[in-house]
């Protein structure tokens, strides 16, 4: 019975990617990453109902813990390149190349 | 036939202090060397004085030895271990190396107090006298060694020393390129003396002369004993200048006089003939390597013989004349015991004649201000009497003019030959006739006919430091033969190093058999060909072009072409093509590997285009990837 949720987390997953493939504003692509996260989640709390031990509940929380820590940085840092350059746009910060 | 006697181990007298000849001379050269600029006021009175010193030892110690009885007169003795439990240096006095010591050091003397006028102009006399002693020490050592390693110590020293003499006034480029050419060709001999010597070792075990007895080397097998002859002849060809490894003799003239003489003439081209009679022990056994010998002896007797006929320079005409009579001593050493005291008697009075007249073509040049060119003589006789003379005498020895000195030994050879091959004979006789016309020749165009010198020659004759030692060698020239030969004296005194002929010849003052008539009637013609040529007739003061032979002879029977398209074009092409092959081939692989990363990696960096997003779909191609992989593995 928890096909569905594995079927909603798929697709919650490829959302959030082809948000981070395609959007460029970086905010947006941060928010895909978001749901990508979260998208595991899912996954993790639905196995580990289906297999009825606790391992990816525990996982889901560090998971969480993580994306709270990342999303402090990484809003900072997006913040940061916005001042500087007047663009959240992903695609204008390319300088780091060949 | 009577074999060499034991080699008596020796203590005490003067024999036992016979090392000081060897290291008065080599101490000479060092003070000399290493004192620099402050022993160039008396440096040439201590190199003479060395170079004297060692003549008194020498002379001293051949009176010990005459003391003895004769099958005792093998003295030897170890100075120290050289190789542990190989090689020992040790002195061997005998009288073979008796007399070779007397020559080096007596001649050597001579041409010491000669130079001491001779280079009496030059800025560097002082390192001249240091190289002459430095070559007086190594020739000693070359002859008075007990064993093979130090006769090659030796050898290797006066390679040094004549590279060095020849290349004396280094900043003639002639004298700079003969220096590394006789350097050249005679590495080649060196490196048959060297072979020789590490094939006697494996065979025998033992590289002391008294080790290897005729009776140790009968016991090899005949292919090694022609082996190791060869490669002796062929260390014996590069120091005597032998054909085919003679064209370094002629440039080598190149040098001041005094070392035409010392070197070139009278000492170290001789060290070939001391190597083939010393090795007797080999060549007796191997009869293959003894015919080579005497092949080679008559084969460069007559090329030294038809190059002296042609040349007008007249330190290359006595150096075509050393050749020539090396090679009549070559002859004499490959006919075994019966010739060795003919070759050792005419290396003795030929060291005496040929440094006479190598001594008085210098005293010539330093008269016409270092002209050599003998068309630009004539009419000396009457400046330069005492130089004319004495030539005329060593010229007389030479040519083998009857009861002088050369007359006893030359046909003492001659005679051997013919009773053992009379092709050879009469090929030796061949030369002495062509001797006797290219002596007469060169005595004639510069004592004799018309004046043809230089506006600005002013010929005089030499200091006394220089005309004595020609005097003292003229005695030599006159009377050294006869009292060698006559009743067998000399090889009476080196049967015990060298072993005696079963019919030993009764010599005889004046000699009427065929070969000996025939060789004074062809020395006659020759002469008197000469006479013809150029003493009666005008010599012009510059040299016509002359037949098919005579440019032939003037080119050195092309020689030096020879070794050219023999051995130096093919040696050029050969670099040419490991140059090619070096810069296409190795560097080629070696640049086209970087060539190729690099421009790989120059391509492959054009994927880090510094979008996110790309990054990102790489990533995600590689979990799909992974993924896919799992899943694939997971299948199996």
């Amino acid at each position: 019975m928890t096909t569905h949720y594995l079927v909603l987390s798929a697709l919650l997953f490829a959302i959030g990617g082809a948000g981070v493939l395609i959007r460029r504003n970086a905010i947006v692509v941060f928010m895909c990453v978001e749901l990508m996260l979260n998208a595991c989640n899912l996954a993790f709390v639905t196995f580990a109902r289906q297999h009825g031990n606790l391992d990816g509940q525990l996982i889901a929380f560090f998971v969480m813990v993580v994306a709270a820590a990342e999303v402090v940085i990484g809003l900072a840092i997006i913040v940061m390149i916005f001042r500087t350059r007047r663009s959240a746009s992903v695609d204008n910060a390319n300088l780091l190349k060949y | 036939m009577q074999s060499p006697a034991e080699i008596v181990p020796h203590s005490g007298g003067v024999i036992g202090v016979s090392w000081l000849m060897i290291a008065l001379p080599l101490l000479g050269a060092a003070i000399l060397l290493l004192g620099g600029r402050r022993t160039n006021k008396w440096g040439h009175f201590l190199g003479v004085a060395m170079s004297l010193g060692a003549f008194v030892v020498a002379v001293l110690s051949f009176m010990e030895l005459l003391g003895l009885d004769p099958d005792q007169r093998r003295r030897g003795f170890e100075l120290f271990e050289f190789i542990p439990g190989m090689v020992n240096l040790g002195m061997l006095i005998d009288p073979l190396s008796i007399s070779f010591a007397l020559l080096i050091t007596g001649v050597g003397s001579l041409i010491h107090i000669y130079s001491v006028g001779y280079m009496s102009h030059d800025r560097d006399r002082r390192r001249f006298f240091a190289y002459l002693n430095l070559f007086v020490a190594a020739m000693l050592l070359l002859v008075l060694s007990d064993n093979y390693v130090g006769l090659f110590i030796g050898w290797e020293g006066v390679g040094l020393a004549s590279y060095l003499l020849i290349g004396f006034w280094q900043h003639k480029p002639s004298a700079a390129t003969a220096a590394q050419k006789a350097f050249i060709v005679n590495r080649v001999g060196d490196f048959g003396l060297l072979i020789g010597i590490f094939t006697i070792w494996t065979t025998f075990g033992s590289l002391a002369f008294g080790d290897l007895t005729h009776e140790v080397t009968g016991q090899a097998s005949q292919g090694t004993l022609t082996a190791i002859g060869l490669l002796l002849l062929l260390g014996a060809c590069g120091k005597s200048a032998q054909l085919p490894l003679q064209s370094w003799l002629l440039d080598a003239m190149e040098g001041p006089t005094p070392v035409s003489a010392l070197i070139h003439a009278a000492t170290m081209v001789t060290a070939g003939v001391y190597l083939v009679v010393r090795s007797g022990a080999f060549f007796e056994a191997a009869p293959t390597a003894q015919l080579v010998v005497t092949i080679v002896g008559v084969a460069t007797l007559l090329a030294g013989a038809i190059i002296g006929c042609a040349k007008d320079d007249i330190k290359k005409g006595l150096a075509g004349s050393t050749m020539s009579q090396i090679g009549y001593m070559m002859l004499g050493a490959g006919l075994g015991p019966a010739g060795y005291a003919f070759a050792i008697g005419h290396l003795i009075t030929h060291g005496f004649f040929k440094a006479n007249m190598f001594l008085g073509a210098g005293s010539v040049m330093h008269a016409m201000n270092d002209e050599v060119d003998m068309r630009r003589y004539g009419a000396l006789f009457p400046v330069m009497k005492i130089t004319a003379v004495t030539f005329i005498v060593g010229y007389l020895a030479i040519i083998g003019f009857p009861l002088l000195s050369g007359y006893y030994t030359k046909e003492g050879i001659i005679e051997t030959a013919m009773h053992h091959n009379a092709i050879l004979g009469w090929l030796a006789v061949l030369g002495a006739g062509l001797t006797g016309f290219y002596m007469s020749r060169m005595v004639f165009m510069t004592f004799f006919g018309k004046k043809r010198w230089a506006d600005d020659a002013h010929p005089h004759e030499s200091p006394a430091v220089m005309t004595w030692p020609l005097i003292i060698l003229a005695i030599g020239s006159i009377g050294l033969g006869a009292f060698l030969v006559l009743g067998n004296r000399f090889m009476t005194f080196l049967s015990p190093a060298v072993g005696l002929p079963a019919d030993v010849p009764e010599p005889h003052v004046f000699g009427v058999g065929p070969a000996a008539l025939a060789t004074l009637a062809l020395v006659a013609a020759g002469a008197a060909f000469a006479w013809f040529r150029y003493g009666a007739a005008q010599v012009p003061a510059l040299a016509p072009r002359g037949s098919f032979l005579t440019t032939f002879a003037r080119r050195d029977l092309y020689g030096d072409a020879l070794n050219e398209a023999l051995l130096m074009r093919p040696g050029q092409w050969l670099t040419r093509i490991a140059v090619f092959f070096d810069n296409r081939g190795v560097d080629g692989l070696v640049n086209g590997l970087a060539a190729g990363i690099g421009g790989t990696s120059g391509r492959l960096r054009r994927v880090q285009t510094g979008y996110v997003r790309s990054y990102a779909l790489s990533i995600l191609f590689g979990a799909a990837a992974v993924v896919g992989a799992l899943l694939y593995v997971g299948n199996i």
